[in-house]
């Protein structure tokens, strides 16, 4: 059994690096992360959200929604904490 | 559990940083629009003080303050006022987080409400994280209910 999971977690792996080849190389100034939404979040930020910091107005606006599930997993996480150390303490 | 400090030095050099920390706090929160910072940044900052006081204070000091039960009701209410602002805009007309249909109601131009929603939305991060932050802390240094005290 031991020797299937090692041997299927190679063969997952070895698909995984022969994927990521194709991938465009870090930084490509022409890939399409960077050829998107990019330039425009630059180009448009200042005029759509009159905030000069590019990175919050790309954070709490253009990407608000991610931001608000990051919000709710603090809160969970917390939340979580709360509960465990809480039942801990009955003992 | 954490007692009052016995230095003099310590508690009160603790006490006259808690006003300047909570500050820049604010400052960090506010200016997220021009420099680096924001609702995380500036709520762990805002913790940091609270953490602060009781490491030097005392817990029992600080508990009129900040206490745990005040803390879950700071990250809930965090939290509703992101997804509030975000529901505001859905009843003013736009989509979800879509914070230039507040101008309306505030009379300000679509650009400068999008960026007083900005400014909402990290008010309410930097709560939910300060008040998660002072909860985890205060779970961990609270005093046994049953005996009393915590082997701390």
């Amino acid at each position: 059994m031991k020797t299937l999971s090692l041997i299927s977690t190679i063969i997952a792996g070895a698909f995984l690096i022969y994927g990521s080849m194709d991938m465009p190389h870090w930084g490509d100034p022409y890939s399409p992360a960077s050829t998107h939404v990019s330039p425009y979040y630059l180009r448009n930020s200042l005029k759509d959200t009159a905030t000069p910091n590019v990175v919050t107005s790309v954070l709490a606006d253009y990407r608000g929604y991610d931001t608000l599930g990051e919000t709710t997993v603090i809160f969970t996480a917390g939340m979580g904490c709360l509960l465990l150390l809480k039942k801990r303490r009955k003992k | 559990m954490i007692r009052e400090s016995d230095d003099v030095i310590v508690r009160t050099v603790a006490r006259l940083l808690m006003p300047f920390i909570t500050l820049y706090a604010l400052y960090v929160v506010m200016h997220g629009h021009y420099s680096p910072g924001g609702g995380f940044q500036g709520g762990v900052i805002l913790a940091a003080g609270f953490i602060l006081l009781v490491v030097t204070q005392g817990i029992d000091r600080v508990k009129r303050r900040m206490s745990q039960e005040k803390a879950i009701i700071f990250s809930s209410l965090g939290l509703l006022i992101y997804a509030g602002i975000g529901a505001l805009c859905l009843i003013l007309g736009g989509d979800y987080l879509d914070y230039g249909t507040l101008g309306r109601p505030l009379s300000v131009q679509r650009a400068e409400a999008r960026s007083l929603g900005i400014l909402g939305v990290e008010i309410g991060v930097a709560l939910g994280v300060m008040a998660v932050m002072c909860a985890i802390f205060f779970a961990i240094f609270t005093p046994d209910q049953k005996n009393g005290r915590r082997e701390q």
